[in-house]
């Protein structure tokens, strides 16, 4: 407040900034649109790296599961996995669940934004409501990407060589899985004006996506019942491609694979990783999709 | 449509019977004015007298039921974008980004709006110079009190160079010191920038800092006047008085002096020209017996008592639960 002093002199010769510096908002175009969605972005990183608490809080529960439950449970499993460590097995699925856990409180922070108030700056902006959405997903894709990155960097702690074309091959699924789920986050933000309201929901569809996606099991000769509700999960796709390509590059006994990295089947026609990626890809297509039609009608 | 944007505008504002409709309850009906260019309009009345939903459809953040607006030249519904890219906007709550500094928050806004990079800094620098927290420029806002963040928003929705200004109840709940620095850098807007400033409130005393004021009183317009023109049609005293029976003063004046009066924060309240001189004749001739007077110069509260037969404070109260009828209806449904 004290520093309202200098107004009072504008126009002497130490004040630096007297002449009125007049800038004009251009036209909407490409160009300002891929502005919009730079700065959305930027701001997602911005605000990740100040909350520096956040980096760590969401990477404790994967990890607990990753060395808790996989050392915990190793002796239970040893009858089943052929001499394979279970933390080398739940690997894949933990890195999905990291990269899916930071993607959706990417995706929180727009309930968030509504709830402060800043929402509504960039709502009144002359920009299109999809740059906004788009860079929010860039943006928690980033920000995911990141905190996958810090489970890839443990993967020789549970036996995964430090394979150059598997780490480029995981973490290209992890981006692509990071992107999908935080469309899928922002599509289910839109809707939702509270917080708590938010972290229920996720609570709500992101535990039972984790469970039954086979982050923590092989997916052959489930229950039926479990065996149509994998294959519905989207995050299997992303589960089972990321199994596939950790797999390939260990040299398991053919038993061991076979019980471990069985492949998710559609009526018995092995489905390919590409396709899986693929699907994962077309998910978050439409997810985006959605979350930007509903985003440009809101309000 | 931009070529010609440096065209000769009669009016920064121009609005049409305006109307805006929640469910069954109409937040504005039928408003009419136009704003000058250069000029600082104040638009007073209680809360939930329909300043904000004006306000609103003006900024494009709400669609007009019927009618029609035009601001800088632009139709506000089929001109959305063009209304945007020339209006700054200083809203009733917050909405500056906590995690962010202060500059990152002005550079946000120029990103979004797609200021012109090389102008981005001189341009910030000298809106936060004008607010007085250019030194403060890399300080995270959510360490700011609300003054100052009161400030960084208006110095942001500067940012672009906007042709209207508008603020939403600027002041409310800030200090009167802070309320006054922000009226200086209003008045000082004004004449450094070719800008219209457009803003609600509900202090009497901020209203006669405009160069005129529009009354809105449930919905519509009473009154449209230069502030002093307002007092002047006025023209009499208040008079406030406690009696011992309220209801017998009331008739008393009726009878006695020709005089109507009302009640208004539980007192007996009336106008006449010359106050201090009425006050013996009151006390010889009313017939009951009096408690207190009080008797004071017209302001702009008895001229909004004048228009509307209420107190701003008393009309408040009245329409708080229309307030909070009017928000169901916008949370249930009544969104477009």
């Amino acid at each position: 407040m004290s520093t309202t002093v200098d107004r009072t002199h504008e126009g002497a010769p130490q004040q630096p900034a007297p002449e009125i510096v007049r800038v004009s908002v251009p036209q909407r175009s490409l160009a300002s649109e891929l502005r919009a969605i730079r700065i959305v972005w930027r701001r997602e990183l911005i605000r990740f790296k100040s909350d520096r608490l956040r980096i760590v809080t969401s990477l404790v529960q994967p990890l607990l599961f990753l060395f808790v439950l996989g050392s915990g449970l190793q002796s239970i499993a040893n009858a089943g996995t052929h001499g394979v460590d279970l933390k080398t097995f739940i690997y894949p699925g933990i890195l999905c669940i990291a990269v899916m856990f930071t993607a959706m409180f990417s995706a929180a922070s727009i309930v968030w934004d509504r709830e402060f108030g800043f929402l509504r700056e960039m709502m009144v902006a002359p920009v299109r409501r999809s740059s906004i959405v788009i860079g929010k997903c860039l943006g928690g894709a980033t920000v995911a990407s990141f905190q996958g990155v810090i489970v890839i960097a443990l993967a020789g702690l549970v036996g995964v060589p430090y394979d150059p074309l598997l780490i480029l091959g995981i973490f290209g699924l992890q981006l692509l899985l990071a992107f999908s789920i935080t469309a899928f986050g922002v599509m289910v933000a839109v809707r939702i004006k509270q917080m708590q309201s938010f972290m229920g929901v996720m609570q709500m569809i992101v535990m039972p996506m984790f469970f039954i996606s086979g982050a923590l099991f092989s997916v052959a000769a489930l229950p039926t019942w479990l065996t149509i509700l994998n294959r519905i999960d989207p995050l299997t796709y992303a589960v089972d491609p990321m199994r596939k390509l950790v797999f390939s590059h260990l040299s398991l006994s053919p038993a061991a694979q076979k019980a471990l990295d069985p492949g998710v089947t559609w009526w018995g026609w092995h489905v390919p990783g590409l396709l899986e990626a693929f699907v994962i890809f077309a998910l978050g297509i439409v997810m985006l999709g959605i979350a930007i039609c509903e985003f440009s009608t809101t309000e | 449509m931009g070529s010609s944007e440096n065209g000769h505008h009669p009016a920064a504002i121009e609005v049409r019977e305006l109307t805006k409709t929640f469910g069954d309850v109409q937040a504005v009906r039928g408003v009419d004015f136009e704003v000058a260019t250069g000029e600082v309009f104040g638009f007073l009345g209680p809360n939930g007298a329909g300043k904000t939903t004006t306000i609103n459809m003006l900024c494009t953040l709400a669609r007009p039921t019927s009618g029609e607006a035009r601001v800088a030249g632009h139709d506000v519904v089929r001109e959305r974008d063009d209304v945007r890219r020339n209006i700054g906007l200083v809203f009733q709550d917050p909405t500056l980004d906590g995690y962010l500094t202060a500059a990152q928050n002005l550079r946000l806004h120029a990103e979004l709006y797609g200021v012109q990079s090389d102008l981005v800094e001189p341009r910030m620098r000298q809106v936060m110079t004008m607010v007085g927290l250019w030194d403060r420029k890399d300080t995270t806002v959510g360490t700011f009190s609300g003054g100052m963040r009161r400030r960084l928003e208006i110095a942001r929705g500067l940012m672009h160079s906007p042709r209207v200004l508008f603020l939403d109840e600027p002041t409310i709940g800030l200090d009167p010191q802070t309320r006054r620095s922000i009226w200086e850098y209003i008045r000082e807007l004004k004449e450094r920038e070719e800008i219209t400033i457009f803003m609600t409130t509900h202090y009497m005393d901020e209203a006669e800092w405009c160069d005129r004021i529009a009354i809105m009183d449930h919905g519509q317009i009473v009154a449209l006047e230069r502030p002093e023109e307002l007092k002047a049609q006025v023209g009499t005293d208040r008079v406030m008085i406690h009696t011992e029976d309220d209801e017998a003063a009331i008739a008393a004046l009726a009878e006695r002096f020709g005089i109507e009066a009302g009640m208004s924060e539980g007192m007996v309240t009336f106008g006449v020209p010359a106050g201090e001189e009425f006050v013996p004749r009151l006390f010889s001739d009313l017939g009951v017996p009096i408690k207190s007077v009080n008797v004071s110069r017209p302001t702009l509260d008895d001229v909004f008592m004048s228009y509307t037969g209420t107190t701003i404070r008393d009309a408040e109260e009245d329409q708080s639960r229309h307030r909070n009828r009017v928000m169901m209806q916008m949370m249930h449904g009544g969104r477009r």
